[in-house]
């Protein structure tokens, strides 16, 4: 019983991370319907700007975060004006292809600047509490914790604001909410940016957790959260964190029972039996597709 | 029957110019003429353009996108290794490898009936994801048997791959597509992907249409799996993830979707000029997708989109225009 409360612990720490994620890649399709490849290398990004950023100054944990978000969200940002809005109108494969490639130019990039995987340097005095016989450290309490308040922040905006209720108007009918004056581009940048900062945020606390920093990230986690994405139904928020969630779940307990080597088999298989009995995952609108 | 000046018009000229280049590729190694990294070069490509017509058959002609094209290589690799490593170790050459690579081609042909039957269901984004979750599941399947060596993979393979072999696979390669595009059945699958209702309301029956594409897709991936593994004489299961797939995804955007022609110059462009930047190291992987985003942002359809050379279409009756002989008179064919 204490084993697996610990392995819940676990559970909800990468289920975190993965639900930052997911929502990036989320948020992007439920305004474009358009899978944006290139989010899991953003999110190795926020890693590496952590790592930069540390080496020049050393700032406290908050700080980097705010940094570390804002600097993502203008990558975001520019490769979506760069990238992703001048293919607004052509076919979907010509927007996934570009993702795509998007995706390897950052990666290989970053891969040809640090060779190497790199440590990430202590952000914080990590403490360690018991509750019950159930060891939890100050970093799983800062990341769960982290991770919650910005989800909380993502829901309100989208649910409260009106940047959020423009949002929700592109995501059902884009072309009828810019005859109704609606600034679509600019939603569409901010949607970006958001999700490109929250990525970043997933990138500082993966980081932080499994303290090794390495271009391969992008692939081996961002691709997982992608997974989880589809998983809760690409496009829907809540969706994307319970597939998180879940993904989290099933990993740590694969890990737990299995060699490690199976976490990827099970993870993906979990995807593809999802999809066959759910193929808009599990949140997902089922809309009528030969139409 | 045939007159000097009409020569090239010959139906035999064909055949005896890919029997020609045959004769040419298998006595070519022993001219001493062309050196062991040129004939390393020479099989890459035609790997590549067997890899890249074969997913141009699902991405461009049918229109789907799928990226676990590296999954039927694997499939192909390891199968057509088993048999000339594992099983029959002291068999002649001659006679084991084109069984291996047939075996190899028909392994991952097999493979491709689930994900073929998944497309009835999803398209577009989520048979994306399928293919992707396909891709990943062979990985990392091949990763957790032992016999096949796990994540070390195998060694030791014996290098069959001849320039000749390449040559012959390739060329069966180009024709069973390109037989299979132009007829019923491809224009079957060309509709799916301009209008699948349309398609379907016209009589096409899109499931079969949708299984053909694809189980001919995976087949050849396998055996260009097979040839890969006989040239390098070493695979593990990291030679096949995204990576491998997004190479074979560049070759076909770049070359140009829904085209013959295209794959060929996509598959010979991409990998020579994978072999020139050698010397970049890993920012040749950045140079290669910038590429790529470039041509999408300027020539969405790549160098030979929707088009092919004249040459490499079978004559289609209603195509062609009349049989005029030389003095004039059409002839009228019984």
């Amino acid at each position: 019983m204490k084993y697996l409360a610990q392995q819940a612990i676990n559970a909800l720490q990468l289920g975190s991370i993965y639900a930052l994620i997911a929502l990036g890649y989320s948020m992007v399709y439920g305004v474009l319907t358009m899978i944006n490849f290139a989010h899991g290398d953003v999110f190795m990004l926020g890693a590496f700007f952590c790592l930069l950023l540390i080496a020049i100054v050393p700032v406290p944990f908050w700080l980097a975060l705010i940094v570390v978000m804002g600097a993502t969200a203008l990558l975001g940002t520019l490769i979506e004006r760069f990238a992703y809005r001048p293919l607004r109108n052509a076919p979907r494969v010509s927007a996934i292809i570009t993702a795509l490639g998007c995706g390897l130019v950052i990666q290989n990039t970053t891969l040809g600047i640090s060779p190497y995987a790199r440590p990430m340097p202590h952000l914080i005095d990590n403490a360690t509490y018991q509750f019950a016989g159930i060891t939890v450290t100050t970093l799983q309490i800062i990341i769960i914790g982290v991770s919650v308040a910005l989800m909380l922040v993502l829901d309100f905006l989208i649910s409260k604001t009106s940047f959020g209720m423009a949002m929700r108007a592109i995501a059902s009918d884009r072309a009828t909410v810019s005859l109704l004056g609606v600034p679509a581009n600019q939603v569409i940048a901010v949607t970006f940016a958001l999700g490109a900062a929250l990525g970043g945020a997933a990138g500082l606390l993966y980081g932080m957790a499994y303290p090794v920093v390495s271009a391969a990230m992008g692939i081996t986690v961002g691709w997982k959260a992608f997974v989880a994405a589809v998983i809760g139904g690409i496009g829907n928020m809540r969706g994307a964190v319970l597939g998180a969630f879940l993904l989290g779940g099933v990993e740590v307990m694969t890990v737990a029972v299995l060699p490690s080597t199976y976490r990827d088999l099970i993870s993906y298989s979990l995807l593809l039996l999802i999809l066959v009995f759910k193929p808009h995952g599990l949140l997902g609108k089922s809309t009528i597709h030969k139409a | 029957m045939i007159g000097m000046t009409s020569w090239t018009k010959s139906r035999y000229l064909p055949a005896v110019l890919l029997v020609a280049g045959l004769i040419v590729t298998a006595i070519l190694p022993s001219t001493g003429l062309v050196n062991d990294y040129l004939q390393f070069v020479i099989v890459s490509v035609a790997i590549n353009a067997i890899l890249c017509v074969s997913l141009n058959l699902v991405n461009g002609w049918m229109g789907e996108f799928s990226v676990g094209h590296a999954g039927f290589m694997a499939l192909g690799a390891y199968a057509s290794a088993i048999l000339t490593v594992k099983l029959f170790p002291s068999a002649p050459a001659a006679l084991i490898f084109p069984a291996a690579v047939l075996i190899g081609g028909t392994v991952a042909g097999l493979a491709g009936i689930p994900v073929g039957i998944l497309s009835f269901k999803t398209r577009g984004d989520y048979l994306a994801i399928i293919t992707l979750a396909f891709l990943m599941i062979v990985k990392s399947g091949l990763e957790n048997i032992p016999y096949t060596g796990g994540p070390r993979g195998m060694l030791g393979i014996p290098r069959l791959t001849t320039v000749a072999w390449a040559y012959f696979w390739c060329v069966v390669a180009f024709w069973a597509i390109r037989n299979l595009v132009y007829s019923k059945y491809g224009r079957g699958i060309a509709a799916i992907r301009e209008d699948e209702i349309a398609a379907e309301a016209m009589g096409v029956n899109t499931r079969t249409a949708k299984l053909v594409a694809f189980v001919t897709s995976s087949f050849f991936a396998g055996i260009a799996g097979a040839l890969f593994a006989h040239q390098l004489q070493f695979i593990n299961p990291s030679s096949f993830d995204i990576l491998k797939s997004t190479e074979i995804l560049v070759m076909v955007y770049l070359g140009g979707v829904a085209s013959l022609g295209g794959s060929l110059l996509g598959a010979g462009f991409v990998t020579i000029l994978t072999q020139c930047l050698q010397p970049l190291g890993t920012w040749r992987m950045v140079v290669l997708p910038a590429l790529l985003v470039l041509l999408m942002l300027f020539r969405p359809g790549g160098i030979m989109g929707y088009r092919d050379w004249n040459w490499l279409k079978p004559r289609i009756p209603f195509r062609s225009k009349p049989d005029v002989k030389d003095n004039g008179k059409e002839e009228i064919v019984p």
